[in-house]
């Protein structure tokens, strides 16, 4: 990350406890803690990526994005750093490579949302901030895949052991599947890389090294495209690969496609909050869900009229924050003060 | 002002029902495509990052259209099923030029469903 701003997680597995949690650290799940923390309201924010920053970071990062009120041109990359310094002062925590897999109410009135690492966070609200959903591996359209996923079709690699022996195919054409490659390479009994093109895009590195290991004759590389999977009982026997010469056939134990990464609603869908195509209803006072708490903002809510735009999850971040703090702190005043007059606020920031 | 030609669209969805669009000049076909309500996921929104708009383009059409540039190629290395037809839609622009161009929604072009 350019500015060397970019958080650190906590621990995977931790119970953690805060004001606020928020499911998504994009744009509008960043500038969320930003208005809750100038109502002194603690926030702790789960993402599946391993950085902040959601679509900006993952999709855009170069692109320019034109219409962020008072910033003529930004990209993704710029816009998730100048939130992560804005946010700064209010020392949110972060769990990130974790997805939200659990929301629901403790005994004493409290939420918890558990995640697919054993995190546990406990809040007095919740946010939902998480766009399009959670990214996960694009899995190719095979008929049957599902069969073999898990056992002998894997998306990422958690234990590189798991592939020792094995006959692998590798298949795309980016960073991840020749970095993947040159991995499990050594440990493999055979690796084919199957690219739809003979050009690849990964690192010029990756793919020099790739070349010479397919001339001395340690892998082989075919261009084509996985179209059919032959196995039994979730276990892969053979696989065939459409190439422009025709088809071929290679018996394999395991199959790991890199295709890139694409958003799926995910668990959220299973939190109860009555979807509605796929989004989460909220009214427009307080981007409330139908669940009292529980809140949705950005691209991920609907109501009569809903944009999606980042400054539009801008706008819901502060008046959402209103009635959070109205929750968490049932027995204080909520003032409205302006940023640029409130020496309170100033302090804050940490510029007074 | 000059009369202006209608710019015709076809676009076959992925159950294989065939729409004919309205495109305007200079809109991207995913634009138009997304406009019309039709099912097509393209997530990043046209920023050529997603390969998620991937469609066919009807080989009366292939060479009518500027060839993909580097970046599109590149992206299209995340679809899937791809043929020399290949095009991701947010990468072509219409024009009246264009008009009845005809174009097949890809694998992996349908938005994300709750199962």
């Amino acid at each position: 990350m350019s500015k060397n701003i970019s958080p650190v997680s906590e621990p995977h597995g931790g119970s953690y406890t805060t004001d606020v949690v928020i499911i998504g650290a994009g744009p509008v799940g960043l500038f969320a803690v930003f208005e809750l923390g100038l109502l002194d309201l603690e926030c702790h924010l789960v993402d599946i990526l391993d950085r902040p920053g959601g679509q900006c970071a993952e999709l855009y990062p170069e692109k320019p994005i034109y219409d962020i009120p008072g910033i003529p041109v930004v990209s993704g990359q710029e816009l998730t750093d100048n939130l992560l310094q804005q946010i700064k002062p209010f020392a949110a925590k972060y769990s990130l490579g974790e997805m939200a897999v659990a929301l629901q109410k403790t005994d004493d009135d409290l939420w918890q949302v558990k995640t697919d690492m054993g995190t546990s966070i406990t809040a007095k609200a919740v946010v939902i901030a998480a766009g399009g959903g959670s990214f996960q591996p694009k899995k190719p359209p095979i008929p049957d895949i599902d069969d073999f996923e898990g056992s002998s079709v894997f998306y990422s690699v958690r234990q590189m052991e798991k592939f020792k022996d094995k006959d692998l195919l590798i298949a795309g054409g980016g960073d991840s599947a020749l970095d993947w490659t040159l991995a499990l390479l050594p440990l493999a009994r055979s690796l084919t890389l199957v690219h739809r093109r003979p050009n690849f895009r990964a690192a010029p590195d990756s793919v020099s090294k790739i070349r010479a290991l397919v001339d001395a004759g340690d892998m082989e590389m075919i261009v084509g495209q996985v179209s059919a999977l032959q196995g039994q009982g979730g276990q892969l026997d053979q696989v065939k690969i459409k190439t422009k010469t025709g088809e071929v056939i290679r018996k394999i134990d395991c199959l790991l496609p890199f295709f890139g990464l694409t958003m799926k609603l995910g668990p959220v869908a299973e939190f109860g909050l009555n979807l509605h195509e796929n989004l989460i209803p909220v009214d427009t006072e307080k981007f409330e869900t139908s669940t009292p708490g529980i809140f949705a903002i950005g691209d991920i809510n609907f109501y009569p009229g809903k944009l999606k735009l980042i400054l539009s999850g801008f706008h819901e971040a502060a008046l959402m924050s209103q009635q959070v703090f109205r929750i968490c702190r049932p027995d204080e005043k909520l003032r409205f003060q302006y940023t640029t007059a409130s020496t309170d606020l100033q302090k804050k920031l940490g510029v007074r | 002002m000059s009369e202006q030609k209608q710019i015709i669209l076809h676009v076959t969805d992925q159950q294989g029902k065939v729409h004919e669009l309205i495109a305007l000049d200079g809109w991207r076909a995913m634009e138009v495509i997304r406009d019309y309500g039709l099912p097509v996921k393209a997530e990043c929104g046209g920023a050529c990052s997603c390969a998620t708009c991937h469609v066919y383009v009807d080989d009366d059409w292939a060479d009518k259209l500027i060839a993909p540039d580097e970046d599109e190629e590149d992206m299209l290395d995340e679809a899937f099923e791809v043929q020399e037809n290949s095009r991701l839609s947010c990468q072509i622009l219409m024009s009246e030029d264009l008009s009845g161009l005809r174009l097949k929604l890809a694998p992996g072009s349908e938005p994300d469903t709750t199962d």
